[in-house]
């Protein structure tokens, strides 16, 4: 029997991270990246900020936002160096880097996310 | 191809051209397709910016105060400029997709692609004034 190859599994949260990814991140970016340093808008404080994420819907959209956008990257990425760089005899280390940055990401996340107060 | 390459006897060589390493600086369909795959670079440095609000959130209130200063620092605010670019590039592009991967037939007839990726941007929409909303309420 032919041995199954994991692509459609990784090509899966690649959408899914290209997804959250492009509904989420550019108005996050905007606020906290320009808007709220720059002073264009008031930032939630520390205080308001706990109570956003004590919302039951927070963690799990934060742990998805991480994990999918992680993924959604490693696999662009590795692609990008195959084609644009055309490195692809260091597919081994490509793999790792980019798979194993987002498995570290995700556990990262996920550790946070879950001893947040 | 490594000299080692064992052929079969009369086996034809493939012909192939060799293709620069810079392949896609030559033309702007190519260069926007490498800017494009970049996009992820991008996404990936803002969810370590976002461990790293997570991080100081645990820490406390002035743990907290730290990282909304460190996001102050020009060189920081330069890059999630040319991050801020990348993502909406990333975004504008991945909702153009839909109606290049479904065809979406109403009475027969092909619906235009504005009319498939118009749902993507009025959800968009909806969704970024949901958390402005949420992030700029006070109390």
């Amino acid at each position: 029997m032919a041995k199954r190859s994991n692509e459609p599994l990784l090509w899966a949260l690649f959408s899914g991270g290209g997804v959250v990814a492009a509904f989420l991140l550019p108005v996050l970016i905007f606020l906290y990246g320009l808007a709220f340093p720059l002073g264009w808008l008031q930032p939630p404080d520390y205080e308001r900020t706990l109570e956003l994420v004590q919302h039951p819907l927070a963690r799990p959209i934060l742990f998805l936002l991480c994990f999918l956008s992680l993924f959604h990257w490693a696999h662009r990425f590795r692609f990008t160096l195959y084609d644009g760089l055309q490195i692809k005899h260091l597919n081994l280390v490509i793999n790792l880097f980019c798979y194993g940055g987002a498995v570290t990401g995700t556990v990262a996340a996920a550790y946070l996310l879950w001893t947040l107060p | 191809m490594k000299p080692s390459t064992a052929y079969r006897q009369y086996h034809p060589k493939w012909y192939r051209t060799r293709v620069s390493t810079l392949w896609w600086s030559r033309k702007w369909s190519y260069l926007k397709f490498m800017l494009r795959e970049l996009s992820s670079v991008f996404v990936a440095c803002y969810v370590v910016i976002l461990l790293l609000q997570l991080h100081a959130l645990r820490g406390g209130p002035d743990a907290y105060q730290g990282f909304q200063d460190w996001l102050k620092d020009p060189w920081l605010v330069i890059l999630n400029g040319v991050s801020f670019l990348f993502v909406l590039f990333h975004a504008v592009t991945w909702f153009n997709l839909t109606p290049k991967a479904m065809a979406v037939r109403l009475r027969g007839k092909r619906l235009p692609n504005v009319l498939v990726a118009a749902p993507n941007y009025v959800a968009w929409l909806a969704v970024s004034a949901l958390v402005v909303f949420l992030l700029t309420r006070q109390g």
